[in-house]
C-alpha cells in the first residue's frame, strides 16, 4: 500500500471515491458541443486552394477551400446558405486534424 | 568421400549457415542492443534441448537479381525444445539475414513449425524481428503472411501461442502477434505499427518517433496490444519461462501442479481493506494474501490498471484472478478494462483454468468519451465472457457490488458456481449516496435542512441495503464469510468444483461483441 500517494477524486453515482487516475484518463478529450459556424478540419492535410473571400455570400454546397489529405482533394463546402465570416488558414498551410479553418454564419 | 569427410562437410555447411547474415550483420544487431535470433532461442529453452529444422532452406526469389543471392535459412530459425521440461515449438526471425524479411520459404518454415505445434498439441513461441514483407518476392510474401494468420486462428484456443516482439514488426506482420494469446515487448527494442512514422509524415504531416508511435510502453500502456513489458531481453525471457509454468500444453490438459505453499504472513487480509467503501487499497495485496506462496503473475499490468488480471496458484493448481482495483479509477469498469478482462476470461476458459473473481467496484466509468468509445459494446464483452465460461467460476465480493458492475463481475446470474461475500460487501443497485438522492428526492427537497436530510437518508439506505444480507436472503450470495477464511473457503470451492460439467447448446460459435 502506497501511503504517500496523493489520491484524486472520482465521482460515480454521487459518491466521491479517492483513487489514482490513469494517463489515458487524464488525457481524455473533453466533449464540446459542435458549433455549426466553425468549420474544423476532419483530417490533417494541406490547404491547396481558397476559393472564397471573407465576407462573401455563398449558397449551400459552394466550395470554400480545398484540403489535400491522403492524396485526395477534399472540397470544403458551405454547410448552408450564408456568409464567410473569417478564414483562418492560408494557401499552402499544413494543418492538423480538428484545426479551425473557417467561420461562417447563416443569413 | 569417406564417411568422416561427409561428416566434416556437414559440420562445415552447418557452421556456415548458422552464422545467419554473417559477422558484420551480427555486429550491427548487437550494436543495436539486440541478441541474435539463435541466442534468443537458446536463452528461452532448456540448455541443450533445442533442435533446429530447415537449416538449409534457401529463398525462392527469382526476380530483381535475387537468384544469385544466398540468404541463410531464409532469415528465420525454427525448431523444438523444452522449457522446464515442457515441450515447445519455436521460431525466431533473423534480422541479420535480409532484415528478417518474409519471403515464400521464410513463411513456409514458420507455417511448418506452426503445423507441427498444432499437430503435437504443444505451445508455440514466435520471436518477431523483421523489416516486413520481402518486396522482391511480391505476392508470395503476402501469401506467406496470410498462411500464418490462418494457422494462428486455427491454433487459437487449442495450443498456447506466444509472440515476442524483439525488433520492428510493422504493417501486416503485426497481425500474427495480435492473433496470438500473449505478446511480449521490450523497452527500446520492440516497434509495432501498421503505418510507420515516415508514411504518417508524408500523408498527414504529423511527426512522431517510432518509439512514441509504437514502442513497447505505448503497446503495454495505451493500446493494450502487449501483455508483458520488460526493460531487457533477459527479463522478457524470464517472463516467458514463468508464463509457461502457469499454462497447460494444450486445451485438453491442465497446467502443471506445483507443491502447495501457504501465503506469506505479511499480507494480513483483514488489515488491507478500509471500511469506508470510498477509500482505495491495492487489490493485489488481497490476491497475495490468498494465493499459494503469495505469488501472483500479473498480465497487462500497465494497461487499464483499474482491473487486475493474472495467474496464481491455489493448492498447487493454476487459477486465473480477475479483480477490480479500487486504487485506480476506483476500480470502475470501462472500455479498456472490460476488453482486458473479457479476453483473459476467455483464455482461462479455453485452457481449463478456474476463475476467481474479486469484486469491489462502484460501476461503470461515467463520461462522454466512454459512451462515444463504445462502452456498451466493450462492456458487453465481459458479460459474454463470464456467461460463456464453463470452467469453475468463483466470486468473492469484498466491498462494493453496485448495479451493472455487480451483474458483470461473475454474478450468480451469469452462472457463478460459488458467490461469497465479506460482511463489508454492499450489494445494491447503486451506492447509498446515489440511491438516497433518487429514492428520497422528495423528502430531501422538502426538508428544512436538505443537506442534513440527505445525510440521514444516506445513512438509512446504507443501514438497510448496503450489506450482503439482502442478496444472501435471495440466495444470490451463497455464504457471507469472514475475510480471514477466504483462502480456506476458496480452496474448498475449487476442490468440489474439480469435476464440473456444464453443457451448453451445440453451436458453431457464438457472436461475441468483438
Amino acid at each position: 500500500m502506497a501511503e504517500n500517494t496523493i489520491y484524486k477524486p472520482l465521482i460515480v453515482h454521487s459518491a466521491v471515491y479517492k483513487t489514482e487516475y490513469t494517463r489515458k484518463y487524464e488525457n481524455r478529450i473533453k466533449w464540446e458541443k459542435p458549433d455549426e459556424n466553425k468549420i474544423l478540419s476532419f483530417i490533417p492535410g494541406t490547404i491547396i486552394g481558397i476559393q472564397a473571400k471573407e465576407g462573401q455570400k455563398l449558397k449551400e454546397g459552394d466550395v470554400i477551400l480545398i484540403l489535400e489529405a491522403m492524396k485526395m482533394h477534399n472540397k470544403v463546402q458551405m454547410p448552408f446558405d450564408g456568409k464567410v465570416v473569417k478564414i483562418y488558414v492560408t494557401k499552402g498551410e499544413k494543418i492538423p486534424k480538428m484545426h479551425l479553418m473557417l467561420e461562417v454564419e447563416r443569413i | 568421400m569417406s564417411l568422416k569427410r561427409n561428416i566434416l562437410d556437414l559440420r562445415k555447411r552447418k557452421q556456415e549457415v548458422q552464422k545467419g547474415g554473417g559477422d558484420e550483420a551480427i555486429g550491427k544487431q548487437i550494436a543495436m542492443g539486440k541478441m541474435t535470433a539463435r541466442a534468443r532461442i537458446l536463452s528461452i529453452v532448456d540448455e541443450g534441448s533445442f533442435h533446429e529444422y530447415d537449416l538449409f532452406v534457401e529463398h525462392a526469389g527469382r526476380d530483381f537479381d535475387m537468384e544469385g543471392k544466398v540468404l541463410h535459412g531464409d532469415g528465420v530459425i525454427i525448431g523444438t525444445g523444452t522449457i522446464y521440461g515442457s515441450p515447445i515449438c519455436v521460431f525466431a526471425q533473423d534480422f541479420t539475414v535480409a532484415g528478417g524479411s518474409l519471403g515464400l520459404m521464410h513463411a513456409r518454415k514458420i507455417t511448418k513449425i506452426m503445423d507441427h505445434a498444432l499437430k503435437m498439441r504443444v505451445p508455440l513461441v514466435g520471436i518477431n524481428d523483421s523489416g516486413g514483407a520481402r518486396i522482391q518476392e511480391g505476392v508470395d510474401s503476402l501469401a506467406g503472411y496470410g498462411e500464418i494468420f490462418f494457422r494462428n486462428t486455427l491454433a487459437s484456443g487449442v495450443i498456447p501461442q506466444i509472440s515476442v516482439i524483439l525488433g520492428p514488426c510493422a504493417g501486416g506482420a503485426v497481425y500474427s502477434p495480435a492473433l496470438t494469446d500473449f505478446v511480449f515487448v521490450v523497452e527500446n527494442i520492440s516497434k509495432m505499427f501498421i503505418t510507420g512514422p515516415s508514411v504518417i509524415k508524408t500523408v498527414l504531416g504529423e511527426e512522431i518517433s517510432m518509439e512514441d508511435l509504437g514502442g513497447a510502453k505505448v503497446h503495454a500502456e495505451l493500446t493494450g496490444n502487449a501483455h508483458f513489458y520488460a526493460i531487457s531481453e533477459k527479463e522478457c525471457f524470464e517472463q516467458i519461462k514463468k508464463l509457461i509454468t502457469y499454462i497447460p500444453w494444450n486445451n485438453t490438459q491442465k497446467a502443471k501442479i506445483f507443491p502447495v505453499k501457504e501465503p506469506v504472513s505479511k499480507y494480513k487480509i483483514e488489515d488491507i481493506v478500509p471500511a469506508d467503501a470510498r477509500l482505495p487499497y491495492d487489490i493485489r495485496d488481497i490476491i497475495k494474501s490468498i494465493s499459494d506462496g503469495s505469488e501472483f503473475f500479473e498480465i497487462m499490468e500497465l494497461f487499464a490498471p483499474n482491473i487486475v488480471i493474472g495467474f496464481g496458484r491455489m493448492n498447487g493448481e493454476t487459477v486465473g484472478f480477475v479483480a477490480n482495483q479500487p486504487k485506480v479509477l476506483a476500480g470502475v469498469l470501462d472500455c479498456d478494462s472490460s476488453d482486458k478482462a473479457a479476453r483473459f476470461i476467455r483464455y482461462c476458459n479455453a485452457f481449463n483454468i478456474p476463475l476467481i473473481t474479486l469484486e469491489d467496484l462502484p460501476g461503470y466509468l461515467p463520461g462522454v468519451d466512454q459512451e462515444h468509445a463504445g462502452v456498451i459494446r466493450h462492456g458487453a464483452k465481459i458479460l459474454y465472457a463470464y456467461s460463456e465460461a464453463t470452467v469453475p467460476k468463483i466470486t468473492v465480493i469484498i466491498r462494493k457490488a453496485y448495479g451493472g458492475g455487480y451483474i458483470a463481475m461473475n454474478s450468480r446470474h451469469l452462472r457463478a458456481d460459488f458467490v461469497f461475500a465479506w460482511p463489508t460487501a454492499e450489494i445494491a443497485v447503486m451506492g447509498p449516496e446515489g440511491a438516497a438522492n433518487i429514492v428520497f428526492r422528495k423528502e430531501i427537497a422538502e426538508a428544512e435542512d436538505p443537506e442534513a436530510m440527505r445525510k440521514q437518508k444516506i445513512e438509512e439506505y446504507k443501514e438497510k441495503f448496503a450489506n450482503p444480507y439482502v442478496a444472501a436472503a435471495r440466495g444470490y450470495v451463497d455464504e457471507v464469510i469472514e475475510p480471514q477464511e477466504t483462502r480456506k473457503i476458496l480452496l474448498h470451492a475449487l476442490q468440489v468444483s474439480a469435476n464440473k460439467v456444464d453443457n451448453r447448446p451445440a453451436k458453431k460459435h457464438g457472436i461475441p461483441p468483438f
